[in-house]
């Protein structure tokens, strides 16, 4: 897709620069003549709304970060001085604490996205695992972000994950103790908490511009699996993508402010409004919604060490799709089983997120348990054997086949659909 | 080694580099010399930015702390704050301690007494739990040995201790019964340096 550039410096001083340092070619060549598949839906404008939502986040954080102090004996009070006296604070501490909300959804829909349309098969691999590293120090970022306004979830959150590494035999108390600072969180804690909260985002930073270039090598994945083979198979970058971008990043921004002026603390837990106590655990404490799947796993297994390793190999397993995903089809939308079992495994994951919430009672457990064997089977038996025992349904030869013969057929129709008439050949 | 490819300012007769030759010239002591250095002046640079984060000398101070128990009576627990972890002195009612002390060792999830005023591996009899010479006594840090919630007392199938967090259910005498935890709750150093007083530490 790394055509010859298409970049012309029109005035002298546009002609001077890219002799020197040619930052408006590279700018012009990926996001203004790089050319996208046409047929691109809206599932594929998650990765720009993404962007937003990271500059959003990185801007209310620095600004946040003027008035918040990382110390145990005020750091409650100085956010809730930023609520109550700083000018506009309250909607900055909002948009930033429903900001990391909206980044979760944004993500785990652009990462289903990716498993529809087998995005991360060859040759994508590589761009894929940048995205895992990326939904890692999220995660990362995320868990430390919520520790820093030491209420009483945020204290006993801290504390039940760092806990997780005193699982390792032999090194694992030792590890939690240079985790802490101490021997129980406390202020070295939050210090260096609020230290690598704000470094991190920088990192997510450096590799998003990875992510993205390993996209301008590969290009674009698109709903049909078939990869660009002429110039009417693509469109220019602008205006189409950034055009449809615009819409769906206004769309979520609508969204966004739904839960920010109506809803602001209906993804949050009341607990963390008390300040931090070390003597007391709330009677039921669950992590934010966005992990609340791999707490359900951690939970479902009945031993310490057992359920660390379930919880960090459920993300793992991830870095390995493009090597357990057997199948030659990319696109879901021709894999007529995959497309059961894809949408088998988001009510799965679903599920797990909603019993994660619950607590360990009865039979939850039980469910619980069955739901995390299946999160593996889904991507360790399935995911393999799909490749052999699946037929799939013909493919368009080209894009644009498939755009046009959709037309065609009056439209609504699926671009499976399309394929699937008689005289295309797959 | 590329000596054949770029112009070298080593004059022939200093040991010069025979590309065929298997014998180790000079030139590759150095480098492997130099890159050994290195590789240790990193590490040793690497140390200082990794010990900072491990607790430091306040934290380390090793403090005890003596508690009054004079006005506790049977049936009441209080918890005390310890290297800012809480542990808890619950005075035990004798259907407590009977209970723990009737509880067969091979019912026991930890056999391990987790006693740290005894030997690594004593069992997890009651008298090895509870206070030394005061069995009515229990002092223990109250931290869930699964992921460090605080149990709840007077909880719990055993009437013991019940964690929130994850389900882990604790017995009279603060030894994990059933749940994810995979110890009994820890005892600290403890000592009665009179009557009404312990000293934990
Ligand atoms: S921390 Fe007590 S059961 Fe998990």
């Amino acid at each position: 897709m790394q055509g010859t550039s298409e970049y012309q410096p029109r005035t002298g001083i546009e002609r001077w620069i890219d002799s020197r340092m040619p930052l408006p070619r590279l700018m012009y060549d990926s996001f203004i003549a790089y050319p996208i598949p046409r047929n691109l839906n809206y599932s594929y404008a998650f990765g720009a709304i993404l962007s937003l939502v990271l500059v959003v986040q990185i801007l209310t954080g620095v600004v946040l970060a003027m008035h918040y102090a990382a110390n145990s004996a005020i750091a409650f009070n100085s956010v809730e001085q930023i609520m109550r006296d700083v000018n506009y604070g309250w909607l900055l501490r909002y948009m930033h604490a429903n900001g990391s909300s909206m980044f979760f959804i944004a993500v785990y829909i652009h990462m289903f996205r990716g498993l529809y349309y087998g995005s991360y098969k060859a040759p994508r691999e590589i761009q894929w695992i940048l995205g895992v590293i990326l939904f890692l120090l999220m995660m990362a970022t995320a868990f430390m972000g919520y520790v820093l306004p030491w209420g009483q979830m945020s204290f006993w959150g801290a504390t039940v994950i760092t806990n997780l590494f005193s699982a390792i035999p032999l090194v694992g108390e030792g590890i939690t103790h240079w985790l802490w600072g101490g021997f129980a969180v406390g202020n070295p804690t939050l210090n260096r908490f609020f230290s690598l909260h704000y470094l991190l985002p920088f990192m997510i930073v450096g590799v998003v511009i990875l992510h993205v270039w390993a996209f301008h090598v590969t290009g674009q994945t698109n709903p049909t699996g078939v990869e660009p083979k002429s110039r009417s198979d693509v469109v220019p970058f602008t205006p189409h993508a950034t055009m449809k971008d615009a819409v769906a990043m206004v769309a979520f921004a609508l969204f966004f402010a739904w839960f920010l002026f109506y809803l602001p603390n209906y993804l949050g837990h009341p607990d963390n409004y008390t300040l931090a106590n070390p003597l007391v655990t709330p009677p039921h404490i669950v992590p934010e919604w966005y992990f609340l799947p791999f707490y359900a796993i951690l939970r479902a297994i009945p031993s310490k060490l057992g359920g660390v390793i379930a919880m960090f190999a459920s993300i793992i397993v991830l870095f390995f799709l493009p090597w357990l995903d057997r199948s030659k089809v990319q696109s879901a939308a021709y894999r007529p089983l995959y497309r059961i079992f894809f949408w088998i495994f988001v009510v799965n994951v679903i599920c797990l997120g909603y019993f994660g919430a619950k607590p360990p009672e009865g039979w939850y457990v039980l469910a619980t348990q069955l739901l995390t064997a299946y999160y593996f089977v889904h991507f360790l038996i399935i995911f393999p054997l799909l490749g052999y025992i699946e037929k799939p349904r013909p493919r368009p030869t080209s894009i644009t086949e498939a755009v046009l013969s959709k037309h065609k057929s009056g439209g609504g129709g699926t671009p499976a659909e399309a394929a699937a008439s008689p005289e295309r050949r797959g | 080694m590329s000596a054949n490819t770029y112009p070298t300012t080593v004059p022939d007769s200093a040991a010069a580099p025979d590309p065929h030759s298997s014998e180790p010239s000079r030139r590759d002591f150095f480098v492997i010399a130099t890159g050994a250095a290195a590789v240790v002046a990193v590490a040793g640079l690497a140390w200082p930015f990794i010990d900072q984060m491990n607790p430091d000398a306040s934290a380390l101070a090793l403090a005890s702390i003596d508690v009054d128990i004079s006005a506790m009576e049977a049936g009441q627990s209080i918890t005390v704050m310890w290297r800012g972890k809480p542990v808890f002195i619950r005075y035990r009612t004798p259907e407590e301690v009977e209970a723990a002390k009737n509880t067969p060792l091979s019912d026991l999830k930890d056999p391990i007494a987790r006693n740290d005023n005894l030997d690594s591996n004593a069992p997890a009899t009651d008298e090895n739990r509870a206070a030394p010479g005061r069995e009515e006594f229990l002092v223990m840090v109250g931290i869930c040995t699964h992921l460090g919630c605080v149990p709840m007392g007077e909880a719990g199938d055993y009437n013991g201790w019940f964690c929130p967090c994850h389900g882990s259910v604790y017995d009279t005498a603060g030894r994990i019964r059933h749940g994810p935890a995979p110890e009994n709750m820890l005892i600290p150093t403890t000592a009665f340096s009179d009557d009404n007083t312990i000293t934990i530490g």
